[in-house]
């Protein structure tokens, strides 16, 4: 079976009867592991849709997707493969949002290390392994700081270890470089694609981002529910 | 794992503790208000101890000298001192009334008493015992009288002598011990132009000023400024009779009213500050309920500006018991605060009152376990908004 993010004949209806909106009619994507790819799409196309359902918070009506080699979702087969579906998010799925969104009253290491935590690691572990992405992602020497007292690009690189800390086989990035200026923007790619490619994971980035959307070497385009894949130019970053 | 409740407290700290310290003086508020009814109960069991009598002989028909106004006869007593099991019987009247040292009163509580005799002051902080049997007097250090203070009761000065403590009346007012004849005079007294008005009155009616009668208006006169009577005998039963048995005799020989000690409790708290604790009760329940209303409030309003981190929180896989937990811990932690900044407050505070406030530990145990009750109570309101947020809330629109 594929490793990697594999999704086959995936499709959302909102609602029922007269007001029910088909989000996502029949969504195809398939993603290495290691591979940084693009979702771009017109307003109201679903990619928000796409991500909530790949991220387990919404159920899909039809369709499979299989994260890191296993099947989580087959609406043939009953849909969720788990009834946990917090456990699943919190040991598979890694997520990057617009705004770092990282928990005030916890320091930059414990931002990051909640998360092994919470899947039963020792503290200690967790923090070890906390500093080491911190180290990996250039904010270790802010590790003891609070988050309002870091710059936004570190507080969105500190977000981006926290999504890599239980070494998930899958990342969805919802529009991360929104809000950055074109240097900073390009530079969370470049992190992101080095995360990629060092941690064996997939990566897809939601974005409307015209910065970015150049250096993907694989971008899907979604339009009304429906994705068509495409090269993408594949620019390197300076 | 880390106490995500204690980081938040942590960080949050200047705010936790205002909304604490605001809290806690709430709590001292209804500590002071219980310990205001238990300061009351004692302040009742005192007086009685200290009054040293076992039975109480008022009145028929009455609950006096205390709770109503009670009035015999000052020869009462001899009949009672020949009763089997009477070892002692005394004298005593009580008279609120004001009491004036210089250009200060003190609204007191004045009694008279037999020194040596059940109704003395059980003992002296300062000064000493009654040795003259005219114008010495004891009293409460609550008066704020000091020794060798000559203080003004009726038309009469007396002299401090002596300092007793804890001897209040149910009303609160400190008490003035003074010698029983001085204080049947009082009791009686006017002031002289009373005095001249009702002798002229006496002289005027023919049948008491009769010309063939020499010596009946004296005779009239004097008996008019005598007082006869007394507001309780009280009693002390001799070793090997219980008080229950002697009370039963005079009953039902003397035509009087006699109450044991712990009859006499009974009037004292069940029944003359029962309206107190009522009240006092309903205080202590509304200002649970306000209390209640504040944690909820604050536990709430805290917890909707954390919305978006619990949908973060929720979405990277956090359990909602963990969720519920970390609320839970906070409302039990501003709990603790409020609880901790009470007991010290009201502990400052108390022995500012007036009146004696008695702040028992067992209240305070008491108080803490509702507290947190409360508080755990009143945070379910904050956990169901926070159980509610939808984790796709963090993955934006
Ligand atoms: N909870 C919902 N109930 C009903 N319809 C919804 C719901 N969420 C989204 N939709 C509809 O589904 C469609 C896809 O929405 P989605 O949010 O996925 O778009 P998007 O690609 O993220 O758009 P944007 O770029 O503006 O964020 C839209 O027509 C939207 O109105
Ligand atoms: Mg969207």
């Amino acid at each position: 079976m594929d490793e990697g993010i594999h999704i086959e004949g995936l499709s959302k209806r909102y609602g029922a009867g007269d007001t029910a909106v088909d989000a996502l009619k029949d969504v195809n994507m398939r993603i290495a592991p290691g591979e940084v790819v693009g979702l771009v799409g017109p307003s109201g196309s679903g990619k928000t849709t796409l991500l909530k359902c790949l991220g387990a918070v919404i159920e899909p009506t039809r369709g499979r997707m299989i994260l890191g080699g296993e099947v989580i979702y087959d609406s043939e087969q009953g849909g969720w493969k788990t009834k946990d579906l917090r456990a699943l998010r919190r040991d598979r799925i890694g997520f990057i949002f617009q705004a770092p969104y990282l928990i005030p009253f916890l320091d930059v290491t414990d931002n990051v290390a909640l998360l092994p935590m919470l899947a039963g690691r020792a503290n200690g572990t967790s923090r070890v392994r906390a500093l080491e992405l911190l180290q990996a992602l250039d904010v270790a020497h802010r590790a003891k700081a609070q988050p309002s007292e870091l710059s936004g690009g570190e507080q969105q690189r500190v977000s981006i270890a926290r999504a890599l800390a239980n070494q998930p086989p899958v990342i969805l990035a919802d529009e991360p470089t929104a809000p950055l200026d074109s240097q900073r923007a390009l530079a969370v790619v470049r992190i992101l694609n080095q995360m990629a490619s060092q941690y064996q994971t997939a990566i897809i980035v939601v974005t409307h981002d015209e910065k970015i959307i150049p250096t993907f070497k694989r971008i899907y385009h979604i339009r009304d529910g429906r994705t068509v894949e495409e090269p993408g130019e594949g620019r390197e970053i300076s | 794992m880390i106490s995500l409740a204690g980081r938040d407290i942590l960080h949050s700290w200047g705010k936790f503790v205002l909304t604490g310290i605001g809290l806690g003086l709430l709590i001292g508020a209804t500590l002071t208000m219980a310990g205001v009814y238990r300061g009351m109960v004692d302040d009742a069991r005192v007086l009685l101890t200290n009054s040293g009598a076992d039975i109480w002989v008022v009145q028929k028909d009455t609950q006096g000298p205390y709770a109503e106004a009670s009035s015999i006869r000052d020869d009462v007593y001899r009949g009672l001192l020949g009763m089997p099991g009477v070892a002692q019987a005394a004298n005593v009247t009580y008279l609120t009334m004001q009491v004036r040292h210089g250009a200060r009163e003190s609204r007191s509580m004045v009694v008279g008493f037999e020194p040596g005799q059940p109704g003395e002051p059980g003992y002296l902080v300062a000064g000493r015992r009654l040795v003259r049997s005219h114008y010495e007097a004891i009293a409460d250090v609550k008066t704020g009288f000091r020794l060798g203070d000559r203080i003004r009761i009726r038309r009469h000065d007396y002299e401090v002598v002596g300092l007793t403590q804890r001897m209040v009346s149910s009303g609160g007012d400190p008490m003035v011990f003074i010698p029983l004849k001085d204080a049947q005079e009082a009791q009686f007294l006017k002031d002289n132009d009373a005095i001249i008005a009702d002798r002229a009155r006496t002289a005027a009616n023919p049948a008491l000023n009769r010309p063939g009668v020499p010596g009946l208006l004296d005779a009239v006169t004097a008996s008019q400024t005598i007082n006869h009577s007394v507001n309780a005998v009280l009693v002390k039963v001799g070793a090997g009779d219980t008080a229950e048995t002697v009370a039963q005799e005079i009953r039902r020989w003397k035509h009087l009213q006699a109450y044991t000690r712990e009859q006499m409790e009974e009037i004292l708290i069940a029944k003359l500050i029962a309206t107190s604790a009522k009240q006092i009760g309903m205080f202590l329940a509304i200002l649970t309920i306000v209390s209640a209303a504040i944690v909820a409030f604050i536990i709430y309003t805290m917890t909707l500006g954390k919305i978006r981190e619990i949908a973060v929180l929720k979405l990277i896989g956090t359990r909602n018991r963990t969720i519920a937990g970390m609320i839970l811990q906070q409302a039990l932690g501003l709990g603790l605060i409020g609880f901790v900044v009470g007991k010290i407050s009201a502990t400052l505070w108390a022995p500012a009152f007036p009146k004696y406030v008695l702040l028992e530990t067992a209240d305070a145990m008491r108080a803490l376990a509702i507290v947190m009750l409360v508080c755990a109570l009143a945070s379910t309101l904050a956990i169901r908004a926070a159980l509610k947020v939808d984790p796709a809330t963090a993955i934006g629109g």
